[in-house]
């Protein structure tokens, strides 16, 4: 005889609808870890085994060589110092560049939801025009700029260019978080005697930890990834890692080392994808809070 | 009296729309005075502007006798205590408290004096280490009106405080709030849309309605000579019941309707009408008497019991006279059934009468 219906509703552990689910997400991840593998793999075989061709098989003997190569001694155009020089480069690129683009962006954003000025919404529509604007169009006007301003080709000039390129978005990004934070709390931080200034670090910044988070990995991603400004404004001695990454790879003298190149590509992938490892948690909720008002 | 806070032709825009136009108030020295209102009348905007939280587009608000029009909020000498408490989230109860003397930059000694005194009036200190996260309703807004005392300013600003909490804990605070005025005597400014609330902790009321005070009085004559139709129909749960009629002048003066007419003998009334006049007359349902008393009042009629709501203490009863709505209480141990017949009577010198064109009392 059936029970009447009570308490909680008895669950299918297997219903069409989850092997469907299950099914779909399986094979989309299998899909893009795919190519994570044969990287991983080649990395560690010697040339001969990758000469046999079968870059789905397991490596029969484990190579750290390539590694080592690709770190310290790979040619990157006219040295052979590997990657170490542009991991160091690129380090110093990304955090000043990732500080001072978060400080400016998160101060603008601040100033743009809660002291609205005459004229501060079409001062916010041009900034945000702007990251519309395709990079290349504003290459070269940019390169003259900086050369005017007598960055062009240094370290300040890679951060100069950064910092104006990250803007936009970041400042996008800070408004609307602000603008979702209540706005009692800043008129009695206002009647409270609190300042422009105070009230930004003592209120609002506290309390916005999760969307410095998701700015910080943007940026780090962002900037660790750019090619294009870093090739073009960095010079020479600045050339960031994936600048020297392209260098190791596509150079095309001798035996390609297909194992040292990626490496190398690990190597260089290596720093967002750990920082999106480690807090992609806060990523998400933080797209999402800032999402919420526009 | 001294006048506390003055405001002068006060306008303010957004835009195009107006929300307030030259509105002038004065508040005296240690009143407590509540702004009420329907949502969307101004109020709120009204303590905003004294407040200093916006600019005003005309006019002038003098806070002492010190014209403030053009000052910061914290040059006001106001504290404000706002609806969602607005307390800061990151900070403890005592930071909270302490922010507003940091900024002012008491010596630290003086601080922690006026924190264990603010937090024995309001019976907060146990929770002065724990996180506004950690704390009930009633407990957070407790430390907002604490943000406020603790800066012995002269006036203090409501922005419907109690709103946020339930019905127990509403009437709880209010008795508190009400202590808190007798004890500091300060100036206090209370906007609220809640009329048990206007009507329990004010010295005088200021009804507002589209930017406009309506009438500025105390309870007492808000509740019985309202001004216009608006006021009377605002103030009093159940609302005022409203018959439409004509007036007739005459020795004495009556109100006719259809089938009937109300002795207005004794009425005081207010300003003259023109004989014949549209208008409405308004009795409260609390001032209905019912059963061998009704007979003896000076208007009286048998009418037919339509609806009955129950809710304990009284009863109210809804029926028609006329064909109109018409409202009173009874007593709530009063055994009554839908469709009995019932004799109520009423003193029509209690009532309001108010021309239908203008609707201000006549």
């Amino acid at each position: 005889m059936m029970k009447e219906p009570y308490g909680p509703r008895p669950g299918k552990v297997l219903n069409p609808t989850r092997i469907m689910v299950y099914g779909v997400l399986i094979i989309a991840a299998l899909y893009y870890l795919l190519p994570l593998y044969i990287m991983i793999t080649t990395s560690v075989k010697g040339l001969p085994e990758i000469r046999m061709g079968n870059i789905f098989a397991l490596p029969v003997e484990v190579t750290f060589a390539p590694w080592a190569k690709a770190w310290d001694s790979a040619c990157t155009g006219l040295y052979c110092e590997g990657l170490k020089t542009g991991f160091w480069n690129s380090v110093t690129i990304t955090i000043p560049s990732v500080i001072v683009s978060i400080a400016i962006a998160s101060v603008n954003g601040y100033a743009l939801s809660n002291w609205k000025f005459k004229g501060s919404e079409v001062f916010f529509t041009i900034l945000i025009f702007g990251s519309f604007i395709p990079f290349q169009v504003m290459l070269y006007p940019l390169v003259i700029i900086t050369r005017e301003m007598g960055i062009f080709g240094s370290l300040w000039g890679i951060i100069f260019i950064h910092t104006i390129f990250g803007m936009p978005i970041l400042t996008l990004l800070f408004r609307n978080y602000f603008a979702s934070l209540p706005e009692e709390l800043f008129k009695a931080a206002r009647v409270d005697g609190a300042g422009f200034w105070g009230i930004f670090f003592k209120i609002m910044v506290p309390m916005s930890a999760p969307i410095f988070v998701v700015a910080i990995i943007l940026q780090v991603t962002g900037i660790w990834n750019d090619f294009l400004f870093g090739v073009v404004f960095a010079g020479t001695e600045n050339f960031p890692m994936t600048v020297q990454l392209n260098n190791i790879v596509n150079s095309k003298q001798g035996v390609t080392e297909y194992n040292v190149n990626m490496a190398a590509t690990i190597l260089t992938g290596a720093v967002p994808l750990i920082v999106y490892f480690l807090s992609g948690k806060y990523f998400v909720r933080g797209i999402a809070a800032g999402a919420v008002k526009g | 009296m001294k006048n506390s806070i003055e405001i002068r032709d006060l306008s303010l825009n957004f835009g195009a729309v107006k929300v307030l136009t030259d509105l002038n108030l004065d508040i005296h020295d240690g009143e407590f005075l509540v702004l009420l209102g329907a949502s969307g009348c101004g109020k709120s905007t009204l303590l905003n502007c004294i407040a200093g939280l916006l600019d005003v587009s005309g006019g002038q608000i003098f806070i002492n006798g010190d014209n403030v029009t053009w000052k910061e909020p914290k040059e006001r000498g106001i504290g404000m205590v706002f609806q969602s408490y607005a307390l800061y989230p990151q900070m403890t109860v005592e930071g909270n408290l302490s922010f507003g003397l940091k900024n002012a930059k008491v010596p630290k000694s003086e601080i922690a004096k006026k924190i264990a005194h603010a937090a024995s009036i309001l019976q907060i200190e146990p929770l002065l280490q724990r996180k506004p996260g950690e704390l009930s309703g009633g407990q957070r807004q407790r430390v907002a009106i604490g943000r406020a005392l603790v800066r012995e300013v002269e006036v203090f600003l409501f922005d419907e405080p109690l709103s946020n909490l339930d019905a127990k804990l509403r009437a709880d605070l209010r008795v508190e709030i009400k202590r808190l005025h007798q004890k500091l005597q300060n100036t206090m400014i209370y906007v609220t849309h809640d009329q048990i609330e206007a009507m329990t902790l004010a010295d005088r009321i200021a009804i507002m309605k589209d930017g406009l005070v309506q009438q500025l009085a105390d309870p007492r004559t808000i509740y019985n000579n309202p001004v216009n139709k608006y006021v009377a129909g605002f103030i009093g749960s159940p609302g005022m019941n409203f018959l439409d009629g004509q007036l007739k002048q005459g020795k004495p003066a009556s109100f006719q309707m259809a089938k009937s007419s109300i002795d207005l003998s004794n009425y005081r009334f207010q300003q003259t009408f023109t004989d014949g006049c549209k208008a409405t007359f308004g009795i409260r349902p609390e001032h209905i008497v019912v059963g061998g008393a009704a007979a003896d009042m000076p208007f009286s009629q048998e009418i037919e019991v339509e609806i009955i709501e129950p809710m304990g203490s009284d009863t109210l009863v809804w029926a028609k006279i006329e064909s109109q709505d018409f409202r009173f209480m009874l007593d709530g141990q009063v055994q009554i059934n839908t469709g009995d017949k019932v004799r109520i009577g009423f003193d029509p010198t209690i009532a309001s009468i108010f021309d239908e064109e203008t609707e201000l009392r006549v």
